[in-house]
């Protein structure tokens, strides 16, 4: 076990996890503000990456499809959030589940008539060789930009929030609706915004990691629950705990993947560690979650008092 | 009552009616239908009795599915021995997933359920010696001896019906108990149930413990019925599917969760092995997209009829 | 048979009971009265359990209950009743009763027998629900109770657990004047076999019952003793009884 295997695999958590925060933080939002479960998430995050492979193909550019497919997606999604999520917020979380897992279903099926059930968006050329970061690190290219995009968008996202009266605004929202009212702050209009931000982060993070998985219906699912992992451990409403929380998540769950079989490898027989390694090592995060929920039961940023 | 006989007397009747036109498939599907029919039930006494919003519940149905699939696999294959093996296994489980996740409460508790059903679904997956991800292929059958064969599809028709009336009688009868009084309190006024001195969080775990152990036995039969089982029966999709089934039919009512398998299930099969000749004029293609049409019946559900179908029904019978 | 010693809860940014030391003696209505926000409610609830204190020991008819559940505590014989009404609203008048003889009479862990069949949980609730003025209302949903009979449905659930010591929180809390005297009525009435510890704003009714009261102020306690004691103390006086009392 080399450092630089070590450092490669962070770096890949890191990458991995930077993409999760795009999820987290939209997702962190709505269920902050409005109390809100809203499962169809994941099928935005769906969306994107299928409008986005169809863009690059008409374009012939990476760049401007991704561009184009963020506010497309963001419409969508507001155009979502107007007609249907909307007549939601003031119901129980149980009926919230069945119309958002209804719309996953729905939005699924009319992904499969509108592309099919994948679709293809390839690596730019450009970005698909290895960048030499130290002696004896190559690190791929297209992932150092996901990290580049993913710090960025990370940043701006926070100086939206703590620096601009917007932020404010949402942040009062999500830590007291009550006060928000008060302070005359329109939740209606703020919220339909906040959900298309969430949208195009979705969108961003869907396009981003399609060269690197696969692009097809039922992608948003598995990565949904991952993101209500991420924003569980942070605290709900938090997007200071929606950070540490995915960048946790995706370290865990890399380094847990690359070394448990490894280091289970040295302490056990290989039987054993071959069956067991990789078993913990994908359930690593979820034990995650439940220690800090037993210790913290709010999560680790709690954003209500 | 009457109409709980009534449906019961029907449910009895229907595979004679289709041994007469010889259409064995639609005994299998409707034993399919009441195996989710139970698991769904017992979904039901947790989430709609017990307002605890659970959403791992397919972790005790594959809990069940495993333990009995494992014993028929090692050549166990006794009905007496499998089953309470799966309602052993599946309590366990649930005693274990539920002693954590009812120190938290309200979305932590949805999702921390989610959890530990997420790390059940990538423990099977991992579990090479019983077919790890690809699943496991059973010989034949649970052998439940007493001259009933349950490789016949009527036979094991009757015996999951026989479960079926076990459970909605059970639940009836656990309702208008001390226990099940107790249980409803709780999902009214948590606090005040404390504070005239019960010991909420150990009857929650109770309640937690009946319910996964019922759907470990739904996860026997469902084990049975397929003569297979793979890792997807506890996926969160699943434990999804038995909460939309809950919240289709009516939750906290005795009929809720069986009468949303009934429809689920029912629409499902329905839209895609019954094309509608106008429909197909147009989209020839629309029977493989039948979740669309369930997804648009599930929101029409949530939109119009807010407390389920079986509540609609009441309605229009107190009317 | 209630002492408190030093005890303390302070939440973010606020010490809402600071080093209280008090003590309810057996038999006694012991009126706790304070300003609003002094914390008089923070300091039922640490008693009741429902709150965890930070610092301070709670004993309560020769036990150290300070950490104990607030199930717990019910079983010793300690209930509560809330300022903010908390009962079951869905329930009737005689189920809501039912329960709180329920929980005191054996465990509920049976799951097979109706309750229904249980005519001495029914018989208790009905003479409960005669003592609080509610035999009339039996079968009606507790939501559907005016204001009054709701509060008096709150202070029967609590009576109905058969406490040594019941925390009452304000009882009176938003009643027309003839609920209120009825409520005095049947405090008055319970006094007998029950000791109480009344959280009140309304002063005639505190110095009709109390035989002693504890005077809040800003988490602190300020002053104990007889009413006459009470009434007659400056600091009292300055703090918090103003004028009304002098007048
Ligand atoms: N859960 C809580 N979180 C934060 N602060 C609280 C909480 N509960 C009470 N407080 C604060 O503690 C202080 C004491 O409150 P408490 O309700 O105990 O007062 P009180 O004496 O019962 O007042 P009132 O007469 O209005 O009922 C107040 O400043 C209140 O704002
Ligand atoms: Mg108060």
């Amino acid at each position: 076990m080399s450092w630089i295997l070590i450092l490669e695999q962070s770096l890949n958590g890191l990458q991995f996890g930077l993409m999760l925060f795009l999820l987290a933080a939209g997702l962190t939002l709505v269920f902050g503000i409005m109390d809100m479960i809203n499962l169809a998430h994941g099928s935005l995050y769906m969306l994107g990456a299928f409008i986005a492979s169809t863009l690059v193909q008409a374009t012939g550019s990476f760049v401007a499809g991704v561009l184009l497919a963020i506010p497309a997606t963001a419409i969508l999604g507001m155009v979502l959030e107007i007609s249907v999520l909307r007549t939601l917020y003031a119901r129980d979380h149980l009926s919230q589940v069945l119309a958002t897992f209804a719309l996953i279903l729905i939005i699924n099926e009319l992904t499969r008539l509108a592309w099919g059930s994948d679709a293809a968006l390839p690596m730019p050329q450009a970005l698909s060789g290895p960048v030499e970061l130290l002696p004896g690190l190559r690190y791929p290219a297209y992932r150092l930009v996901i990290i580049a995009v993913g710090v960025l968008v990370a940043v701006l996202l926070f100086i939206l929030v703590t620096k601009t009266r917007v932020g404010m605004r949402v942040r009062a929202g999500a830590s007291n609706r009550e006060m928000a009212l008060a302070m005359g702050v329109d939740i209606k209009t703020l919220f339909t915004l906040v959900f298309g931000a969430g949208a195009a982060l979705c969108a961003l993070a869907g396009a981003m990691l399609a060269p690197l998985f696969a692009v097809q219906v039922g992608m948003g699912e598995n990565i949904l629950i991952l993101a209500f992992v991420v924003i569980v451990i942070g605290g709900i409403g938090s997007i200071r705990g929606a950070l540490v929380g995915a960048v946790l998540v995706g370290i865990v769950d890399t380094i847990g993947r690359a070394f448990l079989p490894i280091l289970f490898g040295i302490f056990f027989q290989p039987r054993v560690a071959s069956a067991a390694g990789p078993a913990i090592a994908s359930v690593l995060i979820y034990l995650l979650m439940a220690v800090v929920l037993f210790l913290r039961p709010r999560g680790l940023f709690p954003a209500r008092g | 009552m009457k109409r709980s006989i009534a449906v019961f007397i029907v449910l009895l009747g229907f595979p004679l009616a289709m041994s007469a036109i010889d259409n064995l498939f639609y005994v299998s599907f409707a034993s399919r239908v009441i195996i989710y029919a139970i698991a769904a039930t017992s979904l039901n006494l947790v989430l709609g009795y017990g307002g605890m919003i659970s959403f791992g519940h397919a972790a005790f149905v594959g809990a069940g599915a495993y333990a009995a699939s494992i014993c028929i696999a090692e050549g166990v294959a006794s009905a007496w021995l499998g089953w309470p093996a799966a309602i052993a296994a599946s309590a366990l489980a649930a005693w274990l997933i539920g002693a954590v996740s009812l120190r938290t409460r309200g979305v932590y508790f949805i999702m921390i359920t989610l959890a530990f059903a997420q790390m059940a679904f990538y423990l099977v997956n991992s579990m090479k010696a019983y077919g790890g991800d690809e699943g496991l292929p059973l010989p034949q059958r649970a052998e439940l001896g007493l001259g009933l064969d349950l490789g016949n599809e009527v036979v094991f028709y009757y015996v999951v019906l026989f479960f079926l009336a076990l459970s909605l009688y059970g639940l009836h009868r656990v309702m208008q108990s001390r226990f099940g009084r107790v249980v409803i309190a709780i999902r009214e006024n948590e606090a005040r149930a404390e504070a005239i001195g019960l010991p909420v969080y150990r009857y929650q775990l109770a309640c937690f413990v009946i319910a996964g152990a019922v759907a470990g036995l739904a996860g026997a039969l469902l084990a049975s019925h397929g003569k297979y089982v793979n890792p997807n029966v506890l996926h969160w999709v699943q434990s999804g599917t038995l909460m939309i089934m809950v919240i289709l039919g009516g939750v906290g009512q005795l009929w809720g969760g069986a009468i949303g398998a009934f429809v689920l299930l029912g629409l499902e099969h329905v839209i895609s092995d019954y094309p509608l000749p106008w429909l197909a004029a147009v989209a020839p293609n629309y029977p493989q997209h039948a979740n669309l049409g369930v997804g648009l019946v599930m929101l029409a559900v949530v939109l119009f009829a807010p407390h389920g179908i079986a509540g609609l029904l009441s309605r229009r019978r107190g009317a | 048979m209630l002492e408190l010693r030093r005890v303390s809860k302070r939440f973010v940014g606020v010490v809402a009971t600071d080093d209280v030391s008090l003590e309810v003696r057996s038999g006694e209505v012991h009126a706790l009265i304070g300003p609003n926000g002094a914390g008089k409610t923070t300091l039922i609830s640490q008693i009741s359990g429902s709150l965890p204190s930070d610092r301070g020991e709670i004993r309560f008819d020769g036990h150290d209950i300070t950490r104990a559940r607030p199930y717990e505590r019910v079983k010793l014989g300690l209930a509560r009743s809330y300022q903010v009404t908390s009962i079951f609203k869905r329930f009737t008048v005689l189920d809501n009763l039912a329960l709180a003889v329920q929980a005191r009479s054996g465990s509920s862990f049976s799951f097979w027998r109706p309750v229904a069949a249980e005519g001495s949980l029914f018989d208790e609730a009905r003479s409960v629900a005669g003592e609080i003025g509610l035999s009339q209302k039996l079968s009606s949903i507790a939501a559907t109770l005016a204001h009054g009979e709701q509060r008096a449905l709150e202070v029967g659930l609590a009576l109905a657990t058969r406490p040594k010591l019941v925390l009452l929180d304000e009882p009176l809390a938003g009643m027309g004047p003839e609920e209120a005297q009825r409520m005095i009525a049947l405090i008055d009435r319970v006094r007998s076999r029950v000791t109480v510890l009344l959280v009140e704003h309304d002063m005639d009714a505190v110095f009709r019952l109390a035989n002693r009261i504890s005077v809040l102020v800003n988490g602190r306690v300020i002053a104990s003793g007889a009413p006459e004691a009470i009434k007659a103390d400056e600091q009292v006086r300055k703090a918090y009884l103003g004028d009304e009392v002098a007048a």
